[in-house]
Order: structure tokens, then sequence, then C-alpha cells
């Protein structure tokens, strides 16, 4: 190894900031505000941090029970909801994520891990009937699966109570409810349960591509079926056959 | 040494070595301030270089016009365009012939069969096998795509149709679409005429443990099924009404099984595919279901 023999002593700016504590911490958040203004700022300008799509809207109140469910059961933990633009991905599970499809998730649920499959595009995949009963024995449907059953969240009614506040709260932090969302949050999660309900129309308006469960006849809205109801939901609401894929390159 | 040669603070050139002291002294300890290897120096300047001209090129400058666009203009979306692209063009002659050929001649054709069964074999693992199973077999509720008995039709056609626009399935307005009505939840039928009609069609199959036909069982059979399932009890894959005279059953032949079918009615569902999958995915994909070994 090659050393200098030769050397000036450990003096000057090094040493002045070496010996004084202050004058190190000032440097130090210099230094580290670059790295955050370099990794940040061009965020606001690139077009794919968040993409103009059409068509993505925020929860119905029964989606937001929903998606409550998957984030307090954990569901984030095996599953994720992120295609990654790689061929493979696409291949199978469809167009890569958009930002923009997750833009009203507080928090996101991106997930870093697959024991099961990405669930972006998993809304319109399977029927209705086909997610209740993998949801309360996945192995009658998937002989291979290794998920736990849920059965319990069809016997469990859902707690719809709280809904209207987290709407307003979403709304704080970006969600755009309307005034008319959150005041008619109790009635459209009922709605959302009876395709007969006289406010279905009211809330197809409210909130367009919504999937009406016939729920009816299975007394009361259970915690499976907001769950259902979320994940009908997820990855249908940009049509592809329209998007711009070019346009958001970068 | 005596103490008496070290000044606290004082850097000197140590004697043994040759290198300085950082002028830091402990009990008559004090901390050599042996210079970076040069090899060392050089290799962070020259990473640090690297850096800035990897951020050009990549590129990743921030400028105030917005994200750099200049340098080698890398990014993961375009890169799998281009993927897509070269994978589609490779593909494309082959395809092209499935897509010209009608669909009632592929199966004649053994080279456009295989790759026809290829592609198909590959979408239905990743689409289908969820509810009708990794070979087709199906399950209680989901149909068994390996045998003869067709719900909406066996024909490649009919295939075709069920898959693009599923079966009940509300999104999509030429979606297959019957529905039974719940006999007994909506009151047509009591509970014990229920039971009786139940009791006669498991006749028609010559089920196990079943009871002879009844006059009775045959006249509500007429007024409430027939219209449907046909006189004889064959079905109508044009209604999506289950052929009852075979041992095929969808939800089960046992009585209960039945009486549970006529109190509630309705039926399966299954997703339109025609949005999700592109055309010759889903003409492969009638072939694949075509060629299980229940295709008419």
């Amino acid at each position: 190894m090659s050393q200098s023999t030769h050397h000036a002593p450990g003096g000057g700016l090094q040493k002045r900031i070496e010996t004084n504590s202050i004058l190190l911490v000032l440097a130090i958040l210099i230094l580290v505000s670059i790295g955050g203004v370099v990794e940040i700022v061009p965020l606001f300008y690139i077009k794919n941090t968040i993409e103009r799509v059409e068509g993505v809207r925020p929860y119905s109140p029964l989606e937001l029970a929903g998606y409550n469910i998957y984030v307090r059961e954990g569901c984030y933990t095996c599953h994720s909801q992120m295609i990654r633009p790689l061929r493979d991905e696409v291949e199978r599970y469809g167009h890569y994520s958009l930002a923009a499809e997750s833009m009203y998730d507080h928090p996101f649920q991106w997930g870093s891990k697959r024991n099961g499959p990405d669930l972006a595009r998993v809304g319109g995949k399977y029927s209705n009937d086909w997610q209740r009963d993998h949801l309360r024995s996945p192995r009658s449907m998937v002989p291979t699966s290794i998920m736990p059953g849920y059965p319990f969240l069809a016997e469990t009614p859902l707690d719809g109570a709280h809904l209207a506040e987290q709407m307003r709260l979403l709304r704080v932090v970006g969600v755009p409810y309307a005034d008319e969302q959150i005041e008619n949050a109790a009635a459209d999660l009922s709605a959302q349960g009876a395709p007969d309900d006289p406010g279905a129309a009211a809330l197809r308006q409210r909130y367009p591509n919504v999937v009406i469960n016939d729920l009816a006849s299975k007394g009361g809205v259970t915690e499976e079926d907001a769950l259902i109801a979320y994940l009908q939901h997820l990855g249908v609401s940009v049509n592809f056959k329209l998007y711009d894929d070019k346009a958001n390159i970068r | 040494m005596s103490q008496d040669t070290f000044e606290r603070g004082k850097v000197r050139i140590d004697e043994k070595t040759g290198v300085p002291t950082t002028g830091h002294e402990w009990d008559g300890i004090e901390e050599l301030n042996t210079p970076l290897p040069r090899w060392w120096v050089w290799t962070f300047w020259i990473t640090v270089v690297w850096g800035v001209v990897y951020c050009i090129v990549y590129p990743a400058w921030p400028t105030l016009s917005g994200g750099a666009q200049e340098g080698a203009g890398w990014s993961s979306r375009a890169d799998l365009a281009r993927q897509i692209d070269d994978l589609q063009a490779t593909r494309a002659p082959i395809l092209a012939r499935l897509n010209a050929a009608p669909l009632t001649d592929i199966e004649t054709n053994p080279e456009l069969l295989a790759v026809a069964r290829m592609v198909g074999s590959v979408a239905f693992a990743n689409n289908c096998a969820g509810c009708h199973g990794a070979g087709g077999q199906g399950a209680k509720g989901y149909a068994n795509l390996n045998d003869d008995d067709w719900i909406w039709g066996g024909k490649l056609a009919d295939i075709k149709n069920t898959i693009e626009h599923g079966v009940r399935w509300e999104a999509d307005k030429t979606t297959r679409n019957s529905a039974m009505p719940a006999f007994g939840r909506d009151g047509i039928l009591t509970q014990q005429q229920i039971s009786i009609v139940a009791d006669h069609i498991r006749t028609y199959a010559d089920l196990p443990n079943a009871s002879e036909p009844t006059a009775e069982g045959q006249k509500l059979y007429d007024e409430n099924c027939a219209a449907c399932h046909g006189a004889e009890g064959k079905g109508n894959t044009e209604l999506g009404a289950p052929n009852l005279v075979d041992a095929i059953w969808l939800y089960g032949s046992d009585k209960p099984t039945i009486v549970n079918r006529i109190v509630n009615g309705g039926g399966g569902v299954m997703p339109a595919w025609k949005d999700r999958l592109d055309d010759t995915t889903l003409k492969a994909l009638t072939i694949y279901v075509h060629s299980l070994g229940g295709g008419q």
C-alpha cells in the first residue's frame, strides 16, 4: 500500500469544523438537505409522479370500509398492489400500476412482499361468490393456496359508524370528497349492498363504476361484503384502452 | 522519551514512522495522523465524478424546467415499451395467422392448434384456473370444462361468447343472462311442493336413492321448470338451463342441494374477459377450452 509520507498536518477548514460542534451540525444539515432537494424537487416536475388520468375516484363508503379491513387484517403483508413495469409482471397481471391509481389511498397498500399474488388488478377478475368462497376457505378454490381463511368476516356485521368522519379526515389530506358524499355516507353504504335500494341511482351518480352487491337476502352488510366491494374496485378505474402510455413515460 | 518532550496540542513528526501526530495526547499516548492511501483518495474522487456523470446521463439531474431529458434518456417505462414491442414483433407472424384463421379451421391445422393451445393454456392458468381449476375440472358451483355438459353451449362460437361476455356479469351489456326464480324465497312454491318436485327431478337422472316419479311432481315440473329445463329435463343452452337427466351436477345431486337451488334460484357469475384480454388470447382460450375434451 502506497502511503503519502509528506503530509500537511490537519488544520484549516476541516479542523475548524471538526472541533466546533455547532459548525459541524450546520455542515451536516447543509449536506443532507442537498440530498433531499435533489431527490424531492424533481418529483414536482416529472410527469409520471402522478399521471393525469380519467376515472380515478375516491372510494365509496362500502369500499372504504373494505379498505380499512384490508389494512386491519394485514393483507398487505402477503399481497402487493404494485405491478412493476417489468415484462413478466405486465404479461401476468396487466398494465403496470400508475401512481394515480393509488393517489387516494392513505396509507397506500403497495406492499413489498408477495406470498400471494399481486392484487392491483384483481377487481372484476372473479365473481363476488368466488371471493366469498375463497375468503372463507381459500383451499376450496385454490388447492395449493397457503392463505389463511377469514370466515369470521362473514359473521361480523360491518360497523360503518365512523365512515363519514374518516371521509372528512381524508379530505384534509387531499382526497376530494364532496360535501354531498360525506353527508350521504350512511345511505350510500346501505345502497351498495342492495340493487333494489332506492338510493342505488344516487350512489351510482356519486361513485361511477360502483359495483352493487346483492346482499339483500343475506341479512345485513358484513365485513366480508365490504372487503369484496373493495377488492372488486381494485385496478378497474383507468381504462387502459384509452390511456396514452407514451405521454407519461417520463 | 521523557514526559516533557510532549506538549499538549502540538503536532510533531513521530520519529519511528515519520508520520505526523494528531496533536492529541493522553497520559503519554499519542495518535498518528496516518494519511489515507493514495489509491483510496483517487478512488474517492473518481466515484464523485462518476456520480455526477451518471446523474446527467441516466438522466436524473434536476433542472428548473423539469426532470432532465438529456443524456441516454433511459426510463423503466420506455424500456418496458421497447421490450413489449420486441416481443410482439417476435410473436407477430404466427399470431397473425392465428388471428386470420376462422375459428373452426384452427383445430384441423396442427401447427395453429399447437400455438393456440400454448397461448390458451398460459392464459387459462392465469385467469381461469382460479374458478375452473388448474385442469379445467371445476368445483362446486364452477363448471367442469372437460365433460360433455355445457350450460351455455359447447360449440366454439358459444364458448367464445361466454368467455368474452361472461355470465350474469353486470358490467357487460351482452353478458349471458338468465335468472332462475327463487321459487322458495319468493313464495312461488311451498316448501312441500319444492320437496316433491326435487324428488321428482332426482328420478330423471336415476340418481342413487331416487324415489319413484310422481304425477304431482311431474305436474309441478311441467308448470314451473319445463319452460327452461325442457319437457324432458334435457336443459337449454340458450337459457343457460342445465341438463337434469345426466350424472353431471354443478352444485351437487343430493336432495338438500337441489332443494336449496330451487328455494334460492339464481345462478353462477363469470366475469367478462373481452376488456381484460386481447382478441388473440380470447381466440386461443376458446380453442384451449374446446380442446379440453368436451368441445362440440
